[in-house]
């Protein structure tokens, strides 16, 4: 049981909801700062998202956020993790779901439940590398199509590679 | 050359895409079948700069995303850090903090407004704007000494307190504002040209807006009450009384009414709180060297574009592990082709500018 | 040959076709930098007052510039219809302009001085048909920059005039109906003779002339084809330097003819106000073609003052407005005009 949870009615039935449904898939949550974060299996995402959308009223993503676990993940950690913000309205109660992705893997896109993926994505396919399958447009969005690399990853040095574009 | 369809280009510099953007737009006889917002130029990296530097450091660079408000950045990170810290804010700071936030609404929504109708054809209301603009801008510069690069926050509060001078000014520029608003809206509100120019153009269902997470004035003009002052309130936002302005025509007209009308609500606000100013500390004490412990935070604020946000991520030192800003103008635009599809190509520089998007924040 | 005949024949002639040219360009530049001190004026601004006393050299300064700028012209570009287009812009306004009265006649000795170059029976369709002869440079100009944008701006810089025509036209008819001679010579003196003025018998003509010559001059808020921020620039977006000045005094040229078209037709050309009235008698002692003037700047200033303050009209509505507004009104105003005319 998570601390404070209680005091949230709403989350704490989103919470025993997907817990109920999706038991399996969930890898672990935590309740910090008044933020309800659920971490889960990278194949289930849609589902867990389409059911967010459709059932518990999720109805707006607010952002993905891609992170670079390379210096913080111990061995066995994912290499990437990424978040998806989101909220209902009217209501404005928050969630965050968390998915590991190791180097090298797809996540399966988003915006077939939510369009505000979009761009998004293409951000974190652009900057850290993440493909995501079944995106329809996914290329470049910062850098010049023909860069190569990903400069928000953690080996990628801060001033730029010499001969980059 | 045939006019079936026709691929056209507002390259990255054209006088009205507020910056360094370029839009493909295919066209067909007028109208738009297409539109692509390509981004890009100028993205500085923002993200990857501020895992290299400290807390207090970023705040500075946060002035650069939207820079028409640079307060509103500064606003949403101060705050993001400290619940990430768990610090408590002293009530004065919080009221001045609010003061200052509205203020920057008010002349980041005379911008918005000004270019908006300097695209349509109206040259004169963006020189009045600007006008009204000047008088915010000194009481910035006055106290911070920045007009556009404000810097007008710091983790635990404001850099100075609001002293008589800076109060005197804040009061005297309002007062002085009402009028040149209503200027403004005489000029335009029941204009024959600005109506038809701008009424049922650009149109968005509520359902299409949040599905495309648009915020910000632009989704409260599709009859959507979302404003996170109200809804989630932070920084003592709750002890003021304003309207949040709600209408229903989704289209470039009721952007332009909502934004005037939060203009109005704006002044209210920092009446109210130059009123009710508590006594006390401007600043909470912050250990020099800013260490926070591991956690997340995702926290957002209303800012004058939508919603502005800011995940961070701690790993105990005193530099951030990540930091991921929600800009809401990179949001809204692709809400752009929806609002585009049918309309004249005539139109798109009017619906972009009701967008009121600001490059710095799509592109970091 | 006589010394009288030289004079008459030769010098005097001469000397009013240059007087004709010299007149437009004085006028463009007083325009020039009217409308920038104005309408700096209308937005709370100050204006260019640097060069020269209050800036009145800020228009030889644009000018020199322009004179000094690289003459440039693409591969592609038709190189005949490209030079040719911004001089026939020009000289089909400045032609124009040689049937347009500036004052009375006085005499001199036993020579009675026109204030004209020539004075035709059909002046006033001369000048209606010569300014429009204007629009081959347009077409010329957008087809022959070989790109998409000033061809775009052209068709509906041409659209637009020629739309425009048609309302113009029919007011002018209604004048004509009254002054029964459509020599300009006629038209103003035909408002001295105890009557009122064109402008205040036949509001509704003035009103619609007016504004269709703000739309035939491409002036805002009729400027979409040419607006900076708009997508498609305009048929002068190829042009540069020289040509470009061309195209940017023909817009002026043809604005002060309008103009002028306006004062003569509807407000009594060189006459003072009330030119019946004794009681302002004293008004005669100012020259007819002082008048004249002062009618002319205020109808430039009228044009800088909108320009100003409206937007723009988007180019469906201008047409729109052209088709369904502007023709039929001007059409029924023709007819209860001369219904009028015969009950009464």
């Amino acid at each position: 049981m998570l601390d404070g949870l209680a005091e949230f009615p709403r989350l704490l039935r989103v919470y025993d909801f997907l817990t109920g449904k999706f038991g399996g898939s969930i890898l672990g949550s935590s309740f910090e700062k008044k933020e309800l974060a659920i971490k889960m299996k990278r194949e289930d995402l849609l589902p867990v998202l389409a059911t967010l959308r459709h059932e518990l009223g999720f109805n707006a993503l607010a952002d993905v956020i891609g992170l670079d676990n390379l210096r913080s993940a111990g061995d066995g950690g994912a290499r990437f993790s990424l978040l998806y913000q989101l909220y209902e309205f009217p209501g404005f109660a928050r969630l965050r779901i968390v998915v590991d992705v190791a180097e090298g893997e797809e996540v399966d896109s988003v915006t077939s439940v939510y369009k505000s993926a979009n761009w998004a994505e293409r951000e974190i396919f652009d900057l850290l590398g993440i493909r995501f399958a079944g995106h329809p447009d996914l290329r470049r969005i910062y850098m010049p199509e023909d860069f190569e690399g990903h400069p928000l990853r953690k080996d990628f040095p801060l001033e730029g590679k010499p001969d980059g574009v | 050359m045939a006019f079936k369809e026709l691929e056209l280009n507002m390259g990255p510099q054209h006088p009205s895409t507020h910056g360094v953007l370029r839009l493909k737009l295919a066209v067909d006889n007028e109208v738009v079948l297409s539109i692509e917002p390509i981004i890009g130029y100028l993205h500085r990296g923002m993200e990857k700069l501020w895992e290299n530097l400290t807390y207090p450091q970023i705040v500075p660079l946060t002035d650069r995303l939207d820079y028409l408000a640079a307060v509103s950045n500064n606003l949403a990170y101060v705050l993001a850090v400290e619940k990430l810290m768990d610090l408590e804010i002293p009530k004065r700071a919080q009221y001045i903090r609010v003061i200052l936030a509205e203020l920057q609404r008010l002349a980041s929504h005379l911008a918005a407004v000004g270019f908006m109708a300097n695209d349509i054809g109206a040259m004169s209301v963006l020189l009045y704007c600007f006008q009204i603009r000047e008088g915010i801008l000194d009481i910035f510069e006055n106290y911070t000494g920045g007009r556009l690069t404000v810097h007008g926050m710091r983790i635990g509060g404001v850099p100075f307190d609001l002293d008589e001078k800076v109060t005197a000014m804040i009061r005297k520029t309002l007062a002085g504002i009402p009028e040149k608003i209503r200027d403004i809206e005489g000029l335009l509100n029941e204009n024959r040209i600005w109506k038809h120019r701008t009424k049922g153009i650009g149109l968005i269902s509520p359902e299409d807006a949040l599905a495309r997470g648009l915020t910000g004035p632009a989704l409260r003009a599709t009859g959507v009450a979302w404003d996170i002052r109200k809804n989630i309130p932070y920084c003592s936002y709750e002890d003021f009384d304003f309207d949040v302005p709600v209408l229903k025509g989704g289209d470039v007209y009721d952007r332009y009414i909502v934004r005037m009308e939060e203009m109005r609500q704006s002044m209210r606000i920092i009446e109210q709180a130059l009123e009710k100013l508590p006594p006390g500390i401007f600043r909470a004490t912050v250990p020099h060297s800013l260490k926070i412990p591991v956690g997340e935070v995702f926290f957002t604020i209303e800012a004058p574009k939508g919603e502005l946000g800011f995940y961070i991520k701690s790993n105990g030192t005193d530099k951030p592990e990540r930091v991921k800003m929600k800009s809401p103008s990179f949001i809204n635009l692709q809400s752009l082709e929806l609002m585009c599809k049918g309309n004249l190509f005539s139109d798109v520089v009017g619906i972009l500018g009701s967008l009121d998007i600001v490059l710095g924040e799509i592109d970091k | 040959m006589t010394a009288q005949t030289l004079l008459f024949e030769l010098l005097i002639p001469v000397a009013k076709i240059i007087a004709v040219i010299l007149y437009p360009m004085i006028m463009v530049i007083v325009m020039i930098w009217l409308e920038r001190r104005v309408v700096a004026w209308i937005q709370g601004r100050v204006g260019p007052n640097r060069v020269g006393f209050q800036g009145i050299l800020q228009p030889t300064a644009d000018a020199l510039k322009l004179f000094f700028k690289e003459d440039i012209i693409q591969r592609e570009a038709d190189a005949f219809l490209f030079n040719i287009s911004p001089h026939l812009v020009m000289f089909s306004s400045l032609l124009a302009f040689c049937f347009v009265p500036l004052g009375e006649s006085f005499r001199i000795g036993g020579y009675t001085l026109n204030l004209w170059v020539a004075s035709s029976p059909v002046g006033l369709l001369l000048v209606l048909g010569l300014s429009a002869v204007g629009v081959f440079g347009i077409i010329f100009g957008g087809w022959a920059s070989n790109s998409k944008y000033p061809l775009m701006g052209a068709l509906r810089s041409v659209v637009q005039v020629l739309s425009y025509e048609i309302p113009i036209g029919l007011t002018v008819l209604t004048v004509v109906f009254f002054s029964r001679s459509i020599d300009l010579v006629e038209i103003v003196n035909h408002q001295q003779h105890g009557k009122i003025w064109f402008g205040f018998m036949l509001p509704v003509s003035f009103i619609v002339f007016w504004i269709s010559g703000i739309a035939e001059t491409n002036r805002a808020p009729f400027d979409l084809p040419e607006a900076e921020s708009e997508l498609v620039a305009g048929y002068h977006t190829e042009y540069s330097g020289m040509k470009f000045a061309y195209f940017y005094i023909a817009e002026y040229t043809h604005m002060v003819l309008v103009s002028s078209l306006v004062v003569i037709l509807f407000f009594g050309g060189w006459l003072p106000p009330f030119p019946n009235a004794r009681f302002f008698s004293f008004l005669h002692w100012i020259p007819g073609f002082v008048w004249y003037l002062i009618k002319i700047m205020f109808f430039l200033y009228v044009y800088v003052w909108i320009r100003a303050t409206l937007p723009r009209y988007r180019f469906d509505a201008l047409i729109k407005l052209a088709w369904k507004w502007f023709v039929p009104l001007s059409m029924a105003n023709f007819f209860v005009v001369v219904a009028l005319k015969y009950l009464l």
